[in-house]
């Protein structure tokens, strides 16, 4: 077959969305590189790399430090343009229509002037169609959906504290709020839970878990704790170092809803060993 | 206890503060030392007392010269400081610009000023303009360029424009530095101020100072500084008032500890 390159706007939305990718796909990178810096500085962070995400998977990245795990979310966020090959979220070109995307990294970043409340609601001020109506709701539904949004995730009671007044995993749980208050249809996680302490982190897993299965948004998981990319996700992707590539890609069968119990039975044990294994042999390194 | 522990430390600072005035009223007693070379603080008290009809005037004079000039520097300060802080462009132009003119001596651009506007009260205005503009600017950028690079992510991959980072996040993270440079800003004004009214004018304290020093008046050239150093106080006091009430989310560290 002949693929012959079309001008952008030729083709009508559906037509191309039929021709190109599927409608079920949420993220695609194709031959997807990234090398940040020019001439001698440059360092390739990317290598060509091919990755399909359908709707409502729940997908964890795990990979040694610096290959470029990072760079994928902030490919699959619009905030970086590739340097070589497409990235397509939800269907279409990155660039050309914005899905509902909801970030949350390591490090909360709440701001020490709002409420944690006001916090939770920031992407509402900013994403249409809420922003039309943050005024009026501010008080009123936007204000419930967040309440509700907090309880959730055991807040109930904190919206009204500045965020120096919780400690990092109530933080944590606040800056997951705030990812999903828009119901985004995309949630791109940097090492959510990467700072905190193991019970509150296996704890944040079952309500990250819950959440996930009510409303099935596509989830994209960078963690480096592989038991925790095994309790998460539906699908597995682990990287080479630096330049990274996906060299193994794997569906994870275990029933849901996972509890912490099942990550000590055998099968659970055997898939994490099994990627440890990956990861470190793959190391520069290794023997 | 807390409460104590503060009017204690309060007591202790009025103390000190009234302590150091004593002994400078003691040791020139005990020494004998003429009042044309220091006078004794009482008499100081005295001639600013005495004379303070005579003085009123020129404190309005200069207060005023100080608070126009500082409304101009804080006004143009900002938004250079905007300017400077939202882009790296502009940043790296106008920082060595702003380094090279804050280097350059006030003293030598008060001649300038009275070359282009006559002496009197526009170079004051001028002097007190350009001499607090710096920190102001300075401040400002500082705040806007020190934006979590995370949390601006968060927001534009929201796809929130520009100006909506910048009312959102940039410009209530800068506030703290905002204010911090209106104190700083408010005291160099002053010295503009009476800088060039020492130098070229004929109203404002700097000029009854300087007319008093040729006449050998000390205890009224010690009036004169009182009265800056008072009104600086004061001003210095009010800005730091509204900077508490308005960014006490920067202070937090201060306020756990004197919980
Ligand atoms: N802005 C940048 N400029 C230059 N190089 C960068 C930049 N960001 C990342 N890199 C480089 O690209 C590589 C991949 O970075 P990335 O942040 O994606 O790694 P990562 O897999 O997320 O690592 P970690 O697990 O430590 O967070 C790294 O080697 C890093 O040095
Ligand atoms: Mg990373």
């Amino acid at each position: 077959m002949i693929t012959v390159p079309i001008e952008a706007g030729q083709l009508s939305g559906s037509l191309d969305q039929q021709k190109n990718v599927s409608n079920f796909e949420a993220i695609k990178l194709e031959k997807a590189e990234v090398i940040y810096g020019r001439g001698k500085k440059s360092t390739q962070a990317l290598a060509p790399t091919n990755l399909k995400v359908e709707k409502g998977e729940f997908v964890a990245l795990v990979g040694p430090s610096g290959c470029g795990k990072s760079t994928i979310l902030k490919l699959a966020s619009n905030l970086l343009a590739p340097s070589s090959g497409h990235v397509h979220v939800g269907g279409r070109e990155v660039g050309a229509k914005r899905v509902g995307v909801g970030m949350a990294f390591q490090n909360p970043t709440m701001l020490p002037w709002l409420s944690v409340r006001d916090n939770v609601m920031l992407p509402l001020k900013i994403v249409p169609p809420f922003r039309a109506r943050y005024r009026q709701e501010r008080k009123g539904e936007f204000r419930d959906r967040a309440e509700a949004l907090l309880e959730k995730v055991g807040l109930k009671g904190f919206g009204d504290k500045k965020p120096w007044q919780l400690s990092g995993g109530m933080l944590q749980r606040a800056s997951l709020c705030r990812a999903l208050i828009h119901d985004p249809e995309l949630l791109l996680l940097d090492e959510p839970f990467g700072a905190l302490d193991q019970f509150t982190r296996e704890e944040l897993w079952g309500i990250l878990q819950n959440l996930w299965l009510e409303s099935q948004p596509t989830v994209l998981l960078v963690t480096h704790d592989l038991r925790e990319a095994a309790f998460l996700g539906t699908r597995i992707c682990v990287m080479s170092p630096r330049p990274g590539q996906i060299i193994d890609d794997q569906r994870v069968t275990l029933p849901r809803p996972r509890t912490i119990p099942m990550t000590y039975e055998q099968e659970f044990v055997k898939l994490t060993q099994q990627l440890r294994e990956l990861i470190t042999h793959t190391r520069p390194d290794a023997a | 206890m807390e409460f104590i522990d503060k009017m204690r430390q309060k007591v202790a600072a009025a103390a000190l503060i009234l302590g150091f005035f004593v002994a400078w009223e003691i040791i020139c007693i005990i020494f004998g030392v003429p009042e044309i070379v220091l006078p004794r603080p009482t008499l100081v008290m005295d001639t600013l007392i005495a004379r303070f009809p005579q003085l009123l005037p020129h404190v309005i004079q200069t207060l005023s010269t100080t608070l126009a000039g500082f409304a101009m520097g804080v006004t143009v300060g900002m938004l250079l400081g905007a300017i400077v802080g939202s882009s790296k462009v502009a940043y790296d132009t106008a920082y060595p610009l702003l380094v090279g003119f804050s280097s350059i001596p006030k003293v030598a651009v008060v001649p300038i000023f009275v070359l282009w506007f006559g002496s009197g009260t526009v170079p004051a205005v001028l002097t007190s303009f350009v001499i607090c503009i710096f920190p102001v600017v300075v401040n400002v950028a500082t705040g806007l360029a020190t934006t979590e690079p995370e949390l601006e992510d968060v927001l534009k991959s929201l796809g929130a424009k520009k100006r909506e980072i910048l009312w959102n996040v940039g410009i209530p993270r800068a506030m703290p530095y905002f204010f911090a440079s209106l104190k700083v800003a408010i005291t160099l004004a002053f010295v503009g101020t009476v800088l060039a009214e020492t130098i070229a004018s004929n109203r404002g304290i700097g000029n009854v100072m300087m007319i008093a020093t040729s006449s050998f008046d000390v205890p009224l050239v010690f009036s004169g500084l009182f009265l800056l150093a008072m009104l600086g106080v004061s001003l210095y006091l009010i800005f730091s008032l509204i900077e508490r009430r308005v960014t006490g989310w920067a202070m937090r560290k201060s306020d756990l500890s004197a919980a």
